[in-house]
């Protein structure tokens, strides 16, 4: 299926390309985000769409029928020949799992892409989801920031490689990687695009080559 | 700056309620709110709009899937295995609901809980229209989602609940724009249509599609002035029409439910504006439903591929049967229920 869909062209150099997987999820909030932050958004559904892509968003929704829709469209080990290109890559909520070395709690199959353990539906079921701010223990520009959880996970036994830039109740909600972030929130629910805005920082960075695995 | 959690406590999880009071108090300095879902009209902010942003986030997370009615946990195991994005836990479903006739109520506890600990996605459940009682007993029960639906028998023939005063989110389905949107101004999360539940005919959830799709886009071209009129005409909250003349949408998703059978009906949903959509009966009254849910959740995702569909429709034996709807009489119509 993939060889059928054509390439589609860059866009202009100023406005780098973000790709979004749109296989489930809140798709279109990560699109609006994006264009918010200057970068024209692609939806993702087969491996050709990640050529010429600056940046690739895995966007909140439900990581198993994400992580199922990753294998059967083939893109496990395109998206991970991507990320170890020196793509930045960004998960948020079921993204952020999928970027997990393993998952706890009715696990799914993980990319491995980020050194650290996702806990699925750490903080309970839709009930207990709730809005708070980055705390104190976050680093300074991130303190404050509004962050949405929704049936959200937490990110355990993170490795040595892995830096924890906001913290909510001292436990990491946004982490990075080399050019690979991670939230357990949704900065595409609120107007805050500071960590679209990071995303395409990394992106921006140029050839990194051997920064990580 | 309003609290997080809308509502009451949660009982026997007070404990874990209690640390989420706590992070609850969010401080409004850096100015960020969420787009779109605040002075949108519908009321949460007198609940507080944090509580409906995230009633609302999780009907966003559910976009672009197909959730699907399940009776037992071994129904529910093959949803999820299929890639659905949520399950509605239900005792019977419409097709069964409508050919064993009685009084149709929210389903037994213990099946929602055998459910709930054996999948991880969302689980819905419903009650019936009004049912205050039934669905606070959903909502300390930790259900994801409440379906305040037709297909169960109304409660209250009168009122639906009020939904803001809840900490679960809601959907409920509308048969145009007006109905759409006075469930909105309840507090529903989410619209559905109605369609025709138990049918496995697509044609009332293509009529519904269609009359709220077509009366948003009547209502963009309309100078302001004529607003409120309309609001009246519709019996819609201004607020929330001004909203959808501003926007050009519902303020909260808007998905397709009643009828849906094969791949193709998913995606005709998809193309007419849906976008997620729920599947009943279709699935698990027809000859595989390992195969066709996977398969529908393949058209959802692809619907503006042709090919793709195409690809969904092999190998799946025989759909549930359909009802014409001229052999329904209007009194049969489960969409009738509610206002």
């Amino acid at each position: 299926m993939a060889a059928k869909r054509k390439r589609r062209t860059g866009g202009d150099r100023a406005r780098p390309v973000v790709g979004v997987l749109a296989i489930q999820g809140d798709v279109e909030k990560h699109l609006a985000a994006l264009e918010r932050c200057g970068a024209s958004g692609r939806r993702v559904l087969v491996p050709a769409d990640l050529v010429g892509l600056s940046a690739l968003v895995l966007p909140g929704g439900e990581s198993t029928t994400i992580s199922k829709g990753l294998d059967r469209h083939g893109l496990v080990e395109p998206i991970r020949a991507f990320a170890k290109a020196g793509g930045a890559v960004l998960g948020t909520c079921a993204g952020a799992i999928l970027l997990a070395r393993s998952s706890r709690n009715h696990p799914v199959p993980t990319l491995g892409l980020l050194d650290v353990e996702a806990l699925r539906n750490a903080y309970g079921t839709q009930v207990d989801s709730f809005v708070a701010p980055a705390d104190a223990s976050s680093r300074p520009a991130w303190r404050g920031m509004e962050c949405v959880f929704i049936r959200a996970p937490r990110l355990v036994d993170p490795g040595r490689g892995v830096e924890v830039l906001a913290t909510v109740d001292s436990e990491p909600v946004l982490v990075r990687q080399g050019r690979r972030l991670a939230c357990t929130f949704h900065p595409e629910l609120t107007d805050d695009v500071r960590v679209h805005a990071a995303l395409l920082e990394l992106a921006k960075a140029g050839p990194i080559g051997g920064m990580d695995g | 700056m309003a609290k997080t959690t809308a509502g009451r406590g949660r009982g026997a999880k007070g404990a874990a309620g209690a640390s989420r009071a706590a992070k609850a108090k969010v401080g409004g300095a850096n100015g960020s709110r969420a787009n779109g879902m605040t002075a949108n009209g519908s009321g949460a902010l007198r609940r507080g709009a944090d509580a409906f942003m995230l009633k609302v986030g999780l009907a966003e997370m559910m976009k672009n899937g197909v959730i699907m009615d399940v009776t037992d946990v071994e129904q529910a195991k093959i949803a999820e295995d299929a890639g659905a994005c949520a399950v509605m836990a239900l005792e019977r479903v419409p097709a069964d609901i409508r050919r064993d006739g009685g009084v149709a109520r929210m389903s037994a506890v213990d099946m929602i809980e055998r459910i709930q600990r054996s999948v991880s996605i969302p689980v819905m459940a419903k009650c019936r229209i009004g049912h205050i009682a039934e669905a606070r007993v959903l909502e300390a029960l930790g259900v994801d989602f409440i379906d305040e639906s037709e297909v169960l028998t109304p409660a209250d023939d009168e009122h639906h609940i009020a939904k803001h005063d809840y900490r679960v989110p809601f959907v409920c389905g509308a048969r145009n724009l007006g109905e759409a949107l006075r469930r909105i101004g309840e507090g529903a999360a989410m619209i559905r249509t109605k369609g025709e539940a138990g049918s496995g005919n697509i044609v009332e959830a293509v009529r519904h599609l269609r009359s709220v799709i077509g009366e948003i886009r009547a209502i963009q071209a309309l100078p302001a002035e004529e607003l409120m009129s309309t609001a009246r005409d519709m019996g819609a909250p201004y607020d929330l029409v001004r909203y959808v003349h501003e926007h050009g949408k519902l303020p909260v998703p808007n998905f397709a439910a009643g009828g849906v059978a094969t791949p193709p009906d998913a995606a005709l949903c998809r193309s007419l504006g849906a976008e997620a959509v729920f599947v009943g009966s279709g699935i698990f009254k027809s000859a595989d439903p390992a195969a066709r849910a996977r398969a529908i959740v393949h058209a959802c995702t692809h619907w503006d591929d042709p090919e793709e569909v195409l690809n969904a429709c092999r190998g799946l034996g025989s759909a549930m049967e359909g009802l014409e709807m001229s052999s329904l009489a209007e009194d049969e119509k489960l969409a009738n229920r509610g206002w």
